[in-house]
């Protein structure tokens, strides 16, 4: 991943903090998406590696253009810094009139981490419309301690995306979002790419931070999603300016005193 | 006698409160659900679904969270399951 540009400002970090994934429409150019198609077709093999991007993918390799798009690159960079580790790779088909969908679920394991993610990158290399069976995600489940699916109890949740795309999106999403591939009724095969990426570095400001303070990342972080209980959606709150004091390194940052409050023991230690 | 069943996630402990989640499951093989087959719910909250003849069979208990998870969320909390029998 070559390039520093594309950063993204704190206000969209501050959104992936509380969505859970940052998406990029029509990023990857048309004759990258054309090529994916032939690449994917020649088999994609599912490598569980842990190693540097430039060990795992040979310098002009489909997958390191893919990965130097500017407004991918700097995605990345943003979220997981420099020299990440590619945890994984595999290739999600989806045949025409596929008659299963997969059950909600998270990635890998239950994960408790406070202060670090994993970003998963998932590219379509053309477009998905709504019969095409595009990823269900549910935004901001990804703070929920569940294990794998054991949410495949949960059909439909309101607010969940049905993803729908112009060809060469990609989204990025934190590894705790609850998601699964649906049902393909389209006649059109269905391609999604994913990357794992591990960070290397602390995930403290590794974006553009120059609007900090901007009242608009407090309003991102404060965000309540439809499927969630209110009560809940408070602790979501809270938890989401745990993560975001980790990743500014300011201890005090706080969003209408919830933190704050069940902090204060006047004249006793924290 | 055949048993379609109907699993709403609700907004509060209440049987009244809105419906943020769904599931339905059918044992007379009519339809098919799926993940993420419907942006809609069927019901806008529990009571709606007993007026049209669902039967509530299990509601969630009330827990405190375990001490030291306060402030951890996972599951979605009021879950309420009905049948139908065909």
């Amino acid at each position: 991943m070559a390039t520093t540009d594309h950063l993204l400002s704190s206000v969209e970090v501050a959104r992936f903090v509380a969505h859970g994934y940052h998406r990029m429409d029509a990023v990857v150019p048309a004759e990258l998406n054309e090529e994916a198609i032939e690449v994917f077709d020649a088999g994609v093999p599912v490598v569980y590696r842990g190693e540097p991007v430039a060990k795992v993918f040979e310098e002009g390799s489909f997958t390191r253009r893919l990965l130097d798009v500017p407004a991918v690159a700097g995605a990345l960079r943003s979220l997981v810094g420099p020299d990440p580790l590619v945890d994984h790779q595999a290739l999600h088909v989806r045949s025409p009139h596929e008659g299963a969908a997969q059950a909600l679920h998270g990635d890998a394991i239950i994960d408790t981490r406070p202060d670090a993610f994993d970003v998963q990158l998932m590219y379509y290399p053309h477009e998905v419309t709504g019969t095409m069976g595009g990823t269900l995600s549910v935004p901001g489940s990804h703070l929920r301690r569940t294990n794998e699916s054991d949410t495949g109890r949960y059909q439909n949740l309101r607010g969940q995306t049905r993803l729908t795309c112009p060809a060469g999106t990609v989204v990025l999403l934190h590894h705790g979002i609850w998601h699964g591939g649906r049902r393909n009724d389209s006649d059109r095969r269905r391609y999604m790419y994913k990357i794992r990426f591990n960070p290397t570095v602390p995930q403290v400001r590794l974006w553009d931070t120059a609007d900090l303070h901007d009242p608009r990342v407090a309003e991102e972080l404060s965000v309540y999603f439809p499927w969630c209980e209110h009560a809940t959606g408070r602790l979501e709150i809270y938890n989401r300016i745990k993560l975001w004091r980790a990743m500014t390194g300011d201890a005090a940052f706080d969003i209408d005193l919830w933190a704050t409050r069940v902090a204060n023991r006047p004249g006793r230690a924290a | 006698m055949k048993q379609q069943v109907l699993v709403l996630y609700l907004n509060t402990s209440g049987l009244d409160s809105e419906v943020l989640a769904w599931s339905f499951y059918d044992g007379t093989g009519k339809t098919n659900p799926t993940t993420g087959d419907s942006d809609l719910p069927p019901y806008d909250t529990g009571t709606e679904a007993l007026r049209d003849g669902w039967r509530l069979f299990q509601a969630s208990q009330l827990l405190p969270p375990y001490p030291g998870h306060e402030y951890d969320t996972s599951f979605l909390k009021h879950e309420f399951w009905f049948e139908k029998l065909e």
